[in-house]
């Protein structure tokens, strides 16, 4: 067992994944020779070269549609976009192309790519690099989205991502890329699709993922103290959904909040929460709420940028008004 | 005509022989033909109700496709456009399968899902023709970087059209394939419209061969209409490109022989130039290159009866079943 950071994770997933599979390469911006913005690729272009680890121009729209075709000819092409935010320039490739391609062709030919970014706000990024934009890719039939929250989930997850025959989008979190989580030695492999109950609990299910998981759970240390049992259920990958897992921990405790970073208006909560109330309403004590991040651009200033996401403050403050 | 087979950049391409051997002729006449005798179909049956949405006509354009996948081995891809029925058939689709596809039908190439405007045929490495202008061009272009990732000798032909030119994936990819020098020969259609706008009312500069050097590519550009022409400079191109270097850009001229798409009648369109350019129809062409009036009926007579097959074959064809496609649609 390992104590790794989450991005030394990732680097180990991408590692041993391109050591395993010849046909797995990885295109991004400063990627190669700086190993990544946040480290993420650090020694793969020494270990596998540039035929594999591609430095690209600041080209977003067409390398990521280059990875479809990639994908096509059989590897299983790697994009980094550096921030979701520039995911916004290859939404016709990710959503006209690769999301689309194996209906169309009538199953003439799978898209085996993962597009990897990172979202979240923290540090002072300002507006154009501090969204969760997770929804947009949620809301297109044909992608998978995947969001860790633990080095663990970081490494198990990328490496199904990029078994996967289909397009995944994989997104990482800025400010989870330090922090530290124990990873078994060996081949660690998480199943996409599979939520995981990160604290059981009696009295309320708190459903989120990504960094938001960290902080329900500090929130449910804090409020175990209280006398309150929280369930914390990290969802690890939002397609596909683990409804299974979110209806029974619902039907066990009766009261739900759905807790995401990005904006509240249109976010996954509304819809997790609607699939909740209508496959579960009769074991359920209330609504299912939500706690979210604020309907407004991210301010670049600390002190105002911290109240547009949710703190554990507010998750406690959430939670003690509906048990 | 702008100018003919006139290289700008890079080093000179190997010669290829003046004379093309007659079967290779034949070859070309044969898929210009049935490109063109397979439209004319499709606008009858459309007409009939029984092709639907979108269809867009590769009429007095056939020459392109034709000639450029003459040059391509089997196995190398070809990515396409919305206007994409003559890359189709000159990769070596089969006639059938395409006509149930635009019909719709279950036994097309995409099972009814696709179309005409995303027909794709894998087993002739035919990636498939695209519903957004330009967006097969990094797909191309990511195919060639797939190939040198394998290492094997594939070429990929990317088909766009002088509107997609001008969409900003064409200048990135254009700018990927020149650094990483990848196995790629773009085929610039210039039919003369973006939809209805002119191209020399869409661009500053209408010389589009001349933006390959721009990114170290090598642009030519060739008469759209002549097969042959376009069959020497493609050959070239993915000769370069087979041997490491590098993509090339080639601007096939044409012209449109009708409006957009077959609801649009293309009252746009300067009816002089149309005639002008009908007296150069890529048919007649090559009809005169050949001149071998014997051999080009046998070739129409083939086609003839292959494509009543294929309209049989789509009109007795199932539809897709409502039932299975649910089933497979996960919630």
């Amino acid at each position: 067992m390992a104590e790794l950071m989450y991005r030394e994770a990732l680097n180990r997933a991408l590692f041993e994944e391109m050591e395993r599979d010849p046909l797995v390469f990885i295109m991004g911006e400063t990627i190669g020779e700086r190993g990544g913005s946040y480290k993420v690729t650090e020694g793969l272009l020494k270990k596998f070269g540039p035929r594999r680890v591609v430095d690209t121009p600041i080209a977003e729209a067409s390398f990521t549609g280059m990875a479809v075709g990639a994908a096509l000819t059989g590897c299983r092409p790697i994009v980094e976009i550096l921030f979701i935010d520039f995911a916004m320039l290859v939404m016709d490739q990710i959503v006209n192309q690769a999301a689309k391609y194996n209906f169309i062709s009538g199953g003439q030919g799978r898209v085996p790519m993962v597009l990897r970014t990172q979202g979240g706000a923290g540090n002072g990024l300002a507006a154009q690099h501090s969204q969760s934009l997770e929804a947009f890719f949620y809301h297109v039939p044909g992608l998978k989205v995947v969001m860790p929250a633990t080095p663990r989930d970081a490494c198990g997850l990328l490496k199904s991502a990029i078994r996967d025959e289909d397009p995944v989008i994989f997104i990482e979190h800025k400010l989870l890329y330090m922090t530290q989580g124990e990873v078994p030695d060996g081949e660690v492999l998480v199943p996409l699709g599979k939520a995981e109950i990160k604290k059981p609990g009696r009295d309320l299910t708190l459903i989120t993922y990504s960094r938001m998981t960290l902080i329900c759970l500090e929130a449910a240390a804090a409020l175990e103290k209280e006398g309150i049992s929280v369930e914390v259920v990290d969802l690890r990958t939002l397609v596909p959904l683990d409804k299974e897992t979110v209806l029974a921990s619902a039907r066990r405790t009766g009261k739900v909040i759905v807790v995401h970073e990005a904006c509240r208006r249109g976010g996954v909560g509304g819809d997790i929460a609607a699939m909740i109330m209508e496959e579960a309403y009769d074991d359920l004590d209330g609504p299912v709420m939500r706690i979210a991040g604020r309907n407004t651009p991210v301010p670049y200033n600390l002190n105002i940028e911290k109240v547009c996401v949710p703190s554990v403050e507010d998750v406690i403050e959430g939670v003690l008004k509906v048990v | 005509m702008k100018k003919a087979a006139a290289v700008t950049g890079g080093p000179p391409a190997p010669a290829v022989g003046k004379t093309l051997d007659g079967e290779l002729l034949l070859h070309i006449y044969r898929n210009i033909y049935a490109t063109r005798r397979f439209e004319l179909r499709c606008i009858e049956l459309y007409r009939q109700g029984l092709i639907r949405g979108y269809l867009h006509p590769y009429l007095g354009e056939e020459a392109i496709a034709a000639g450029a996948c003459a040059a391509l081995r089997r196995n190398d891809y070809i990515v396409s456009t919305h206007r994409g029925h003559g890359h189709c058939i000159s990769k070596g689709a089969d006639l059938k399968r395409m006509m149930a596809e635009i019909m719709g039908k279950a036994t097309g190439y995409c099972g009814g899902r696709g179309g005409s405007m995303h027909i794709s045929s894998r087993e002739d490495n035919n990636l498939g023709a695209n519903g957004i202008v330009g967006g097969g061009i990094p797909i191309a272009t990511g195919a060639a970087m797939g190939v040198t990732v394998k290492g094997t000798d594939q070429v990929v032909i990317a088909f766009f059209s002088d509107g997609a030119s001008n969409n900003g994936v064409f200048a990135e990819s254009l700018n990927l394939a020149g650094v990483f020098r990848l196995p790629i020969v773009y085929v610039l259609e210039n039919n003369h419209y973006a939809v209805s706008t002119p191209v020399e009312c869409s661009t500053g500069c209408c010389d589009l061969a001349g933006r390959g050097p721009a990114y170290g590519v090598p642009g030519i550009c060739v008469d759209g209409n002549d097969a042959v022409e376009v069959y020497r400079e493609t050959r070239r191109a993915v000769e370069r490109a087979r041997a490491g270097e590098g993509p090339t850009l080639i601007e096939a001229e044409t012209y449109r022989h009708g409006g957009h798409h077959i609801n649009d009648p293309g009252l746009y369109m300067d009816p002089q130039k149309l005639a002008e350019w009908k007296t150069r129809d890529p048919i007649l062409l090559m009809r005169r290159a050949i001149a071998d009036e014997a051999r080009v009926a046998e070739v129409e007579k083939r086609v003839d009866y292959e494509l009543e097959a294929a309209v049989e074959f789509g009109k007795n064809s199932p539809e897709p079943s409502v039932e299975e496609f649910l089933a497979a649609v996960s919630d």
